[in-house]
């Protein structure tokens, strides 16, 4: 019983990575932007749901109504103003610049909130569980998965049932002829920018309700995320939810063995999939 | 000759250094057909490129029913009513048939050309129309990207290659359905590298030679030496 409980709790950690992953998945999709500032944004966003929770007393659901469309048009603005210069053959400059992004967004929270770990406060949900099938499952984690694979279905939705996806499609596909279309992949690639951070959004406010944290852990969050999108095979949005899960799954299996076995348990677990299946376990068909 | 739709002056066309454009010049009257023919690497598709935008350069080079259109980019020029079936045809391959023509429609242009339209022109696409764009045959792939250009229900549409790597049987096929294509006004510059094919379907040529016109004229009058002397510059 405990190892079942183990790779449930595990499953619904797992629903938090794919949160991670889904933003980064979607940009490398659409625009092959590998972004190494995509965890200080989860954080970021975690910070902006404090400040909303602090300021307006917003509980932090609610905050997501504040925090979903300001992170929204900040990744258009960025993607307009900066990462949009940066993307070309070559693929080191977006690498740069991302990473000197991070390096700013780091240093500016520790500016505005210092180092000292912080918490969102969400009252009774924090602490609130229920009993099923003998397990005994926190409310959280299960709103967290149950929003995680909202958040990917709708992503899938968009993707191939509307205007927009066709137009991420296509411009993934072939920008030049994209453009001819009639699409400026500028303003593409910003839509595509603001629907992955209104996602890191969600993401942010998920892991500030559920964890305490600080200026220094968005490394981290990349890192799992960045996993849970290669274990899945990239421009798999389905697939980056299985990875999660896996990823999340192996690290609480290894913290049931050990718990100082819980990161390297998932980093392993990562590494073994790469070296087996390089392209992930679904890579999309005709890449 | 009417008003000119499109009216090439001066034009430059460059790769990074090289050059591969030399003072290019032409006109095409509204509703005219012509083709533009020349050898490999003469230039055809640079300067496809250079009137749809994909290639941007010195505003006044591409005059557009009077407007300087050459420094734009290919999707405001799109806007403005010039389609590029381009080289290769190069359809989406992550969207089946039907987006790829839908897409074609995104400019959102009043015209003739609808969904059902293409349809009408190319049935098998309609069978076909749930596949990948990847699945179907070369002549079909050209319908693709022929009716994706009709979608956006150009004034002018530019052909570069159709008949490129396809069996004689499709090219006729295609080149038949053209004059139910280029119809009502729109007008038409059409890349062969088949130069009896591309004279019998347009009223004027021009002929491009490493970057420059080498020689224009009426299509049907033409003598085919001085094509042969236009298109390989033997003297
Ligand atoms: N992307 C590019 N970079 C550099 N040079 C190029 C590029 N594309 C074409 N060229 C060069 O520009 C010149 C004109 O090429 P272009 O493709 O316009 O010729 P074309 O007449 O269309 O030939 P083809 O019949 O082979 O299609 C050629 O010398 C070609 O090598
Ligand atoms: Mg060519």
């Amino acid at each position: 019983m405990e190892w079942v409980n183990a790779v449930v709790q595990g499953t619904l950690l797992g629903g938090l990575y794919a949160l991670f992953a889904a933003g980064l998945s979607l940009i490398f999709g659409v625009m092959r932007l590998v972004n190494i500032a995509h965890g200080d944004l989860i954080v970021l966003a975690a910070y902006l749901g404090l400040s909303a929770t602090t300021l307006l007393g917003l509980h932090p659901l609610a905050a997501l109504l504040v925090v979903v469309p300001a992170m929204a048009i900040m990744g258009y603005v960025l993607q307009r103003a900066i990462l949009n210069q940066t993307l070309g053959k070559d693929i080191l400059p977006p690498l740069l610049v991302t990473f000197g992004l991070s390096v700013i967004i780091q240093n500016t929270l520790l500016e505005a909130y210092s180092a000292d770990p912080q918490k969102m406060n969400a009252g009774a949900l924090e602490t609130a569980s229920f009993s099923a099938g003998g397990l005994s499952l926190g409310v959280l984690p299960v709103m967290t998965f149950v929003i995680a694979v909202g958040v990917i279905a709708g992503l899938q939705w968009t993707f191939y049932r509307t205007a927009l996806g066709r137009a991420f499609r296509a411009t993934s596909d072939n920008q030049e002829i994209a453009q001819l279309m009639g699409l400026n992949r500028r303003h593409i690639f910003g839509l595509a920018m603001a629907l992955a951070l209104a996602v890191t959004a969600i993401a942010g406010i998920m892991l500030g309700i559920r964890t305490s944290f600080d200026p220094s852990i968005g490394g981290g969050r990349l890192i799992f995320g960045f996993e849970a999108v290669i274990i899945g095979g990239l421009g798999n949005l389905w697939g980056t939810l299985v990875g999660g899960v896996i990823l999340g799954v192996a690290q609480t299996i290894g913290a049931k063995i050990d718990p100082g076995w819980q990161l390297l348990a998932g980093h392993l677990v990562f590494l073994i999939i790469l070296a087996v299946r390089p392209n992930g376990l679904f890579p999309r068909i005709g890449e | 000759m009417p008003d000119p739709i499109l009216r090439i002056s001066g034009l430059d066309a460059f790769y990074g250094d090289f050059q591969a454009l030399y003072d290019v010049a032409l006109e095409a009257g509204e509703g005219e057909v012509l083709a533009i023919i020349g050898a490999n690497g003469a230039g055809k598709t640079t300067l496809m490129r250079s009137i749809s935008g994909l290639t941007q350069n010195k505003a006044a080079m591409v005059r557009y029913r009077g407007e300087n259109i050459g420094a734009l980019r290919a999707d405001e020029v799109a806007a403005k009513g010039i389609a590029l079936v381009p080289e290769g045809r190069q359809l989406f391959p992550s969207l089946s048939v039907e987006e790829n023509l839908i897409i074609g429609g995104q400019v959102g242009r009043k015209g003739p050309w609808s969904l059902n339209a293409v349809y009408k022109l190319f049935p098998i696409l309609q069978e076909r129309r749930h596949q990948q764009s990847t699945s179907l045959s070369g002549g079909q792939q050209q319908m693709v990207a022929i009716g994706r250009a009709l979608m956006a229900n150009p004034d002018l549409i530019l052909f570069d290659e159709i008949s490129l790597g396809l069996a004689p049987i499709i090219i006729k096929d295609i080149y038949a359905a053209l004059p139910g294509i280029i119809n009502e006004g729109m007008s038409a510059l059409i890349v062969e590298q088949d130069i009896t094919k591309a004279l019998s379907v347009s009223s004027r040529f021009y002929c491009l030679q490493e970057g420059r016109v080498s020689l224009e004229g009426a299509s049907a009058t033409v003598a085919r030496e001085d094509i042969s002397r236009a298109y390989f510059g033997v003297a």
